[in-house]
């Protein structure tokens, strides 16, 4: 399998806003690989460095040191976006908008020809079930909407790499279930996904590999089944314990189930 | 190009969507044609009065119109996060600033046009002539004086984070800049040193918005001005605000997104 993301010693730092401290690091050390057609569970507690990783992957931030690419591009060269969707957290649209024009601009940056860009939007707003509101502007939207609205301009350029960023965040269950599904019908397309997310549960469903960091460096990184086999519980209790919280379970007896 | 025309679509789709256009055209033509329609001291040259105000009223409305316009589209991008799936797509930060210039550049002008139309019908109506020359001159002229603005307002949008305190500052600016800039070399000469070396350095390095400013020769109904000074401001004004936007795409390009 080809390598997708590709992340080597990554270092961010940050200028402090303590006092008497210069700098504050965000990422350290941090090295990963993600295969083409993996599902990969990026996560970690608040302010672990996930979004800071992901913000060096879109090209929002320099590392300080060590390298990241993406199909074997350095993300700092804009064409490394090229093949790639990106759905941020809780992000509002351009409300003056409707989701068909929203796609329509952002199709535009990736180049798509017309006829086939106008194809694309028919079928991403299929997908997403906003087809009898591709007229409506993106203001009267509601916050499940808003968020299939995401991942539509995320699919425009039929991306081979997605990256979400807790992409069910603030959803209720239905409008989590039809992000989920979502999710699994493009990891049948063979898309590649870098996904970070709180929801546990979901991700022990959906990802094939995850990794676990923590105060910027990385602590765990497996199969969902090598984690939970080697920690003897399931993957919130492995979360739990790996960032070192200590009201954390142990181990499950033999039979028990919760 | 196509990345930039691409973010001036939405920018020119937000302000026809927007109300304050249509509030500041609607202002315009009540203010003026009350004022028209009063018969002020049996005075046969009340027109002139009434055309100056006309003028200073689009003046007025045109600086609104850009500077809100333009000192709003980062920091908006950035509030609800646009700014995140925007440049995560294969377009750069100076494509973007150069975009949103562009967009709120051609919008004023839309806008502009459609004041100066109000204002030719106004005073054909009270005139027997029509100086069509004179007043695509005062339209040109006034618009790229607002390239300008604009350009300042996106630079300040870049500098100072709330779009509230950019519109003041650059209200202020302008303003200052307009009614003072043009005389601080007259007010240089009856200094002393070192404040009539200051006061004439600060006059050469201020924009010569008053350049720009022919609505004496629209109100007086005087010839428009030659071919070459005429030129001249138009290569001024576009020479200027590229140094405003050379100057806030190094401040954007640099800006750490979070």
């Amino acid at each position: 399998m080809a390598t997708v993301i590709n992340i080597s010693d990554l270092r961010v730092e940050y200028p402090s806003r303590e006092l008497g401290s210069k700098t504050t690091v965000a990422v350290d050390g941090l090295s990963l690989d993600v295969q083409q057609g993996q599902i990969f569970g990026f996560l970690g507690p608040n302010g672990a460095g996930k979004t800071t990783t992901m913000n060096v992957l879109l090209g929002f931030v320099e590392p300080t040191a060590g390298s990241a690419t993406i199909f074997g591009v350095n993300v700092t060269d804009k064409s490394a976006r090229q093949r790639l969707g990106y759905l941020p957290e809780l992000t509002y649209y351009y409300k003056f908008l409707t989701p068909e024009e929203l796609l329509r601009f952002y199709g535009k940056l990736f180049r798509i020809p017309k006829a086939l860009l106008e194809k694309r939007i028919d079928e991403i707003l299929g997908m997403v079930e906003l087809q009898e509101a591709r007229k409506r502007q993106i203001k009267t939207f509601s916050k499940g909407m808003q968020q299939r609205a995401g991942l539509a301009q995320a699919l425009i350029n039929d991306p081979d790499l997605l990256i979400l960023d807790e992409p069910t965040s603030g959803l209720d269950p239905i409008g989590r279930m039809k992000v989920r599904q979502i999710i699994q019908r493009l990891k049948n397309e063979g898309k590649t996904i870098l996904f970070s997310s709180h929801e546990l549960g979901e991700v022990e469903t959906i990802c094939d590999r995850v990794c676990i960091i923590h105060r910027g460096t990385l602590r765990e990184m497996g199969t969902v089944q090598d984690l939970v086999a080697r920690h003897q519980c399931n993957l919130e209790q492995v979360f739990l314990r790996v960032v070192g919280y200590e009201g954390a379970a142990p181990h499950r007896p033999e039979g028990v189930t919760v | 190009m196509n990345n930039i025309l691409a973010v001036s679509s939405v920018v020119m789709r937000e302000m026809y969507r927007r109300k304050d256009f249509y509030v500041l055209l609607i202002l315009t033509v009540l203010i003026t044609l009350i004022l028209g329609s009063v018969n002020l001291f049996n005075d046969s040259n009340i027109v002139r009065y009434l055309k100056e105000i006309c003028l200073l009223l689009i003046w007025v409305s045109s600086l609104v119109i850009a500077i809100t316009t333009s000192a709003r589209q980062i920091p908006a991008e950035r509030e609800s996060r646009t700014i995140f799936p925007l440049l995560a797509k294969p377009i750069s930060r100076t494509e973007v600033l150069l975009g949103k210039f562009l967009g709120c550049w051609l919008a004023s002008g839309v806008a502009l046009v459609c004041f100066y139309l109000f204002f030719g019908l106004i005073s054909a109506a009270r005139e027997s002539g029509w100086p069509l020359g004179s007043y695509l001159q005062a339209v040109t002229l006034h618009w790229f004086m607002l390239a300008i603005v604009i350009a300042i307002a996106l630079l300040g949008s870049l500098v100072f984070a709330a779009p509230s305190s950019n519109n003041t500052i650059c209200f202020v600016v302008i303003a200052g800049i307009l009614l003072i800039g043009r005389h601080l070399h007259k007010v240089a000469v009856g200094m002393e040193q070192p404040s009539r070396g200051i006061l004439t350095v600060l006059y050469f390095l201020l924009p010569q918005l008053g350049w720009f400013d022919v609505r004496e020769r629209i109100t007086h109904n005087w010839p428009p001005l030659d071919a070459g000074p005429f030129l001249l401001a138009l290569v001024y004004a576009l020479v200027t605000a590229s140094v405003f936007l050379f100057a806030a795409s190094w401040v954007f390009n640099r800006k750490r997104l979070q």
